[in-house]
């Protein structure tokens, strides 16, 4: 940050343009996942693990090579099996290495009440600071990916940083540096997009894949995480993956139209009632009602 | 609208001139319910709008907020419950009820002589109390859900999505009725916070607010000494 602070502008007395400008991108970071060479041997698994001193938790059996159902606050980094017969009768496996997606429109950050505890870095980088964390599971309920997870020891929820403490010295995520096969790209998002792209067109062209496509949804302003997928028309099958992901419309409600309109209707309340109490007052001091009702037997 | 509430209750003294208008029973629930209500609606702001979000810090910390409020939450339904057990049965809207609502602009302006003869509640009374359990009821349920977020599958998430906007939108329905119940009783009308901390009213404060309560209690001709 400091030495972005200090890179120079403008200069003066100098011949030509200044020295070094142009030489350094601002990237927004992203991780680019190749489904399509994927074997499943989940290193990446074991290295996020490892990199985030993560413990680890009892496995699940349910007759895949999946190592649990979801993700954990101990276990941000988790490949999705699914079997699926094609229409020709024929069988593929399909794998998806599934963690926080970095959405560039973050349903997390906008459904968090406490102040700081989620932050989007410049780098496109979603963090959760638990220091910050109250743990009211907003953000549960905010993601549309089904990310954040909450520790009832610490009551704070945690998910994947993409490795930021790497990604600010210059290293890329612990799950990239471990993948064997090449499937997992880590660099700008320009660049991961061109990759991508490539990818898919090559998949379309000559591996007789014609619907392969990328999967960057533009509901959650795109994401910090993108896949190539074999068959980007369904996405769902990849571990249900959602086709359009979008920030669900009952949290842009409360966090929009309700916040203001009750917002207005609080302030406006108050003000009423003061304006009402200079107008009118209180309700009839008790002298001047015994003389409106003086004789009166109730 | 029972004059035996009144007598079974004859034990507590009740100076001269005076009536007893609410119960010990009535006052303990009134404030079981009050207080842990403005621990949830200062809590409640906090997690509404990061301007008010002091007010966690205020009250230790947003981190213990969290955890406490939703326990207060339950004291707060056991509140309402106890007050359905005890005012539901007076409660009920009457014909002399639906002309107040029409005579409600001379109760704004606090031309109370123009009002229909209340009885031990008027209508705006009734009202806020089916508002506050409507409501009660709406935001245990959704504060439920809110509660232990992490217990709902991913399958039936959309019971969180439902539960943020019920929990907000019937909370901020409480604090438009908490705001005017507030007003009357310690501002508008005179005697009416000193009744559910005393118990009593002045004879005065049954006749002009709750003229047919006054009337159930002493017959309309005959006057207490």
């Amino acid at each position: 940050m400091s030495q972005e602070t200090l890179r120079i502008q403008k200069i003066s007395g100098h011949a030509g343009s200044v020295p070094g400008d142009d030489m350094q991108r601002e990237y927004t970071v992203c991780k680019l996942i190749d489904t399509t060479t994927c074997i499943g041997c989940k290193a990446c698994e074991v290295a996020c693990m490892e990199w985030n001193d993560l413990p680890f938790g009892e496995t699940v059996f349910d007759n895949t090579y999946q190592t649990m159902p979801e993700t954990r606050w101990n276990y941000w980094n988790l490949i999705l099996f699914n079997e699926h017969e094609r229409e020709d009768g024929t069988l593929m496996w399909l794998m998806r290495k599934n963690q926080c997606m970095h959405c560039a429109d973050p349903g997390c950050l906008a459904a968090c009440p406490a102040d700081g505890a989620i932050v989007q870095y410049t780098n496109g980088i979603v963090d959760f600071q638990q220091a910050n964390c109250i743990g009211c599971g907003y953000c549960i309920t905010g993601c549309p990916f089904n990310i954040p997870k909450f520790n009832p020891l610490t009551k704070r929820v945690y998910k994947c940083t993409l490795c930021a403490d790497r990604v600010g010295e210059g290293l890329e995520p612990a799950c990239i540096k471990s993948c064997p096969t090449g499937c997992l790209h880590f660099g700008s998002k320009d660049d991961m997009k061109y990759l991508a792209e490539a990818r898919a067109k090559q998949l379309r062209d000559h591996s007789n894949f014609p619907k392969a496509g990328v999967y960057d949804p533009p509901g959650v302003g795109g994401t910090g995480v993108i896949y190539v997928l074999h068959d980007a028309t369904q996405p769902e099958l990849y571990g249900g993956l959602p086709s359009d992901p979008h920030v669900p419309w009952s949290v842009k409600l409360w966090k929009g139209p309700l916040k203001w309109l009750g917002n207005v209707a609080m302030v406006g309340g108050l003000i009423g009632l003061f304006v009402h109490y200079l107008r009118f007052g209180p309700k009839s001091r008790e002298e001047e009602f015994e003389k409106k009702h003086e004789g009166e037997q109730p | 609208m029972t004059a035996p509430e009144h007598r079974e209750h004859a034990e507590q003294r009740v100076p001269p001139g005076r009536i007893l208008r609410y119960s010990f029973r009535e006052r303990v629930t009134h404030w079981l319910a009050g207080l842990s209500y403005v621990y949830l609606l200062l809590t409640g702001l906090a997690f509404w709008s990061p301007w008010l979000f002091w007010l966690a810090i205020l009250l230790g910390g947003g981190q213990i907020s969290r955890m406490l409020h939703p326990w207060i939450g339950l004291l707060f339904f056991l509140a309402v419950l106890l007050m359905y057990a005890l005012w539901a049965s007076q409660m009920g809207f009457t014909d002399v009820d639906r002309a107040w609502f029409r005579s409600m602009r001379h109760y704004i302006r606090n031309e109370d002589e123009e009002m229909p003869p209340a009885g031990r509640y008027n209508a705006g009374q009734k009202l806020l109390f089916w508002g506050f359990f409507l409501c009660g009821i709406l935001l245990f349920l959704s504060g439920f859900v809110l509660w232990l977020p992490e217990y709902i599958p991913w399958s039936l998430r959309w019971l969180r999505y439902i539960a943020v906007v019920v929990h907000a939108s019937s909370a901020l329905l409480t604090i438009g009725l908490f705001m005017i119940h507030v007003y009357m009783g310690v501002f508008a009308e005179r005697g009416a916070i000193d009744s559910v901390i005393y118990g009593d009213v002045t004879e005065d404060f049954a006749k002009r607010f709750h003229p047919g309560w006054y009337k159930e209690m002493f017959g309309s001709a005959v006057r207490r000494k």
